[in-house]
């Protein structure tokens, strides 16, 4: 009976889940941790300045992330930057994971020289648990804008970008807005990153079709029934979208952040991104330090290279915006002919807010559903 | 030794077996149970009331019938199947090869055969391409291998081959005396289905089609390889509960919901207890 061993190993898993250190944490290691200097050091200068933090972290020479797929915003190169940079081996666990998975992560491996040491964290996941993350102020603190950070560093935006569409020209019409996509041509060909109940990118996606319907920020309704409609034209393609299924050709459409779409159309020349006109929905991710980081020196190195020039404009390389663009654009840091090649955005942006979000999710967790059966 | 020592000397050899009950079943249950009564560190009928809202009932149903359909169809096709191969010779090719294969293809499950099926009927898959270009028909339609009417077909996959597993050894036990006695007192092959071998296999029949609907009802890992929208069912909507980014603090609603699994896993297994109890007075 395998799969009900299956079953078993799922349940097991929750319990793991729930009980969290108490049950799985193995006994704390003795060499990870150690410097309670770093672990507790709000900036650079706490340690003795950038060189002293950069001696701290080689010294523990393994920074732990988890949920950085490759071919997202560019980690794949952001990670190999890093580690050439520093000599610090990165360990990079579970590149599918979600958010939520972050901080099941977090928890269950607390102590243990396995556990993560950074996050990105999508905004709800984020916000719920600031309790877990250590305030840390990077060198480029200042230049990123305020509604963008904590006060105290707990969390930081790194980057963001767009809803946008993705399609593969060879095989559907031309698309600008969210609406050319109910036509027959693309019968059983849109997919959207994820279940909206479930993934960020995909909630956003949600978003994105309300307001392009006549609903807002605090309504999406109208996105919901979009849906609804798409499915009912045999549009709506159930499939979870990857860079091998729209390679394939398996997922001909995809609603997805600008920047992941963007990353395809090195690998497939046919593939285009749009922002719908009037419907450009923006969502940040949030960086932060866990608490109980293994190696917090290198974790704490690890932000200032997401925030310097450098590992912003790697962001940008991977076509995703990031967070201190404004300020390194009047220093003239910025790769403008990275920054050239974003998609257009017209039209205000819409971002949401916590509470906001909130009312979304509730009022998805009820009807989505409804479309997705 | 004491003769006491030597009774339970045997019993030993268990230990094993119950130390694995206890660390994988009698644990993780009782962890369940006391869960779902938890919320934010009180106890709470929170959760369990939250069974009785409408997306649990309605994925509970989609469970149920998922489960239901799959074991119908996978226990009169295997049945057949497994009457078939008992007609033939018992140590013949026919039965060494059915049976063999059904051994592999009743494990035969998981994200292996998710992706089996998306390759064979999938959007660029084999069947539905040939479809394409020599029928001209479009098998793939809008999907419909990703949501329920999916999930039945591939269950149906591996519910057949454990079904001819199952049934087979009842089948065997049939005494082909009993047959003859039949005929030698002038019984039509009618009467003899319809008085003595169907009264017979049925409580067998019956029981493997509830271990068939327990085996669909608990399997997880294919539906979470071929299902990305939605959680049409229980396991999935377990999973759902647990790493939601957009619906946050959900852990405890999962045991709820586990539990909810138990129960209906509790029931179908009592009834197969029972029927098995009725047919092995016969088939001994």
């Amino acid at each position: 009976m395998k799969r009900t061993v299956r079953s078993a190993a799922l349940i097991i898993s929750a319990v793991a889940v729930s009980l969290g250190a108490a049950a799985c944490g193995g006994p704390p290691d003795k060499d990870s941790g150690s410097d309670t200097k770093a672990s507790s050091a709000t900036s650079a200068k706490d340690l003795g300045g950038m060189d002293a933090l950069v001696k701290a972290a080689k010294k523990e020479g393994q920074l732990n992330v988890i949920a950085l797929p490759p071919t997202w915003a560019n980690y794949g190169k952001i990670i190999d930057a890093f580690e050439d940079k520093y000599d610090i081996k990165i360990n990079s666990a579970q590149p599918d994971a979600a958010s939520q998975d972050e901080i099941n992560a977090a928890n269950t491996l607390k102590g243990t020289k396995r556990a993560p040491d950074v996050f990105d964290l999508g905004q709800s996941v984020a916000l719920a648990n600031t309790s877990m993350f250590a305030p840390y102020k990077v060198a480029t603190f200042d230049s990123i804008p305020e509604e963008f950070k904590d006060p105290d560093g707990t969390w930081v935006n790194d980057y963001g970008g767009f809803m946008s569409i993705g399609f593969d020209t060879t095989k559907v019409p031309e698309v600008t807005g969210i609406d050319d996509l109910l036509g027959s041509e693309f019968k059983g060909k849109v997919a959207l990153n994820g279940d909206p109940t479930q993934a960020g990118a995909a909630f956003s996606g949600v978003v994105m079709a309300s307001i392009a319907n006549g609903g807002s920020a605090d309504d999406i309704a109208p996105g919901v029934s979009y849906f609804e409609k798409l499915k009912k034209a045999g549009n709506f393609l159930p499939v979870d979208p990857t860079p091998a299924t729209i390679e394939s050709g398996q997922t001909p459409v995809v609603i997805d952040w600008d920047y992941t779409n963007a990353a395809e159309t090195a690998k497939l020349p046919s593939w285009k991104v749009v922002v719908p006109e009037g419907a450009a929905v923006g969502g940040y991710y949030y960086q932060a330090i866990n608490k109980d980081a293994p190696h917090p020196a290198a974790a704490r190195l690890w932000q200032e290279f997401l925030y310097s020039d450098e590992g912003q404009n790697l962001y940008l390389g991977g076509g995703a915006r990031p967070v201190r663009a404004d300020a390194m654009k009047a220093d003239g840091t910025l790769d403008e002919a990275l920054y050239a090649k974003l998609p257009e955005v017209q039209g205000d942006p819409v971002l949401l807010t916590e509470e906001q979000t909130k009312t979304a999710a509730d009022y998805l967790s009820k009807n989505w559903s409804k479309v997705a059966g | 030794m004491s003769r006491r020592v030597r009774r339970l000397a045997p019993a030993l050899g268990l230990v094993p077996f119950f130390g694995y009950l206890t660390i994988f079943l009698l644990i993780p249950t009782g962890a369940v149970v006391v869960g779902a009564f938890v919320e934010q560190d009180r106890a709470s009928l929170s959760n369990i009331r939250a069974l009785g809202d409408e997306v649990v009932l309605r994925t509970l149903w989609h469970s149920v019938v998922l489960s239901a359909e799959s074991a119908v169809v996978g226990a009169v096709l295997g049945g057949l199947l497994a009457y078939a191969v008992v007609t033939g010779r018992p140590d013949g090719l026919l039965r060494r090869s059915v049976t063999s294969a059904c051994g592999v293809l009743a494990q035969f499950g998981g994200v292996t055969l998710a992706f089996a099926f998306i390759a064979t009927l999938g959007f660029s898959g084999v069947v539905t391409e040939a479809g394409r270009d020599l029928l001209g028909i479009d098998l793939f339609g809008s999907g419909w291998l990703f949501g329920l009417k999916g999930l039945t077909l591939v269950y149906t996959y591996f519910q057949i081959p454990l079904m001819v597993i199952v049934f087979l050894p009842s089948l065997d036990g049939m005494r082909v005396q009993w047959r003859e006695a039949a005929e030698s007192l002038g019984a039509s092959t009618w009467q003899f289905w319809r008085y003595i071998a169907g009264p017979l296999l049925l409580p067998a029949f019956l029981g493997s089609t509830l271990l068939l609907f327990a085996n669909a009802f608990a399997a997880y890992a294919t539906a979470a390889a071929l299902v990305s929208q939605g959680s049409p069912i229980l396991p999935l909507l377990i999973r759902n509960a647990l790493t939601s980014e957009i619906v946050l603090g959900q852990s405890h609603l999962a045991f709820a919901l586990a539990l909810d699994m138990i129960v209906v896993v509790v029931i179908v297994m009592t009834l197969y207890a029972l029927l098995l109890r009725r047919t092995s007075r016969w088939l001994r």
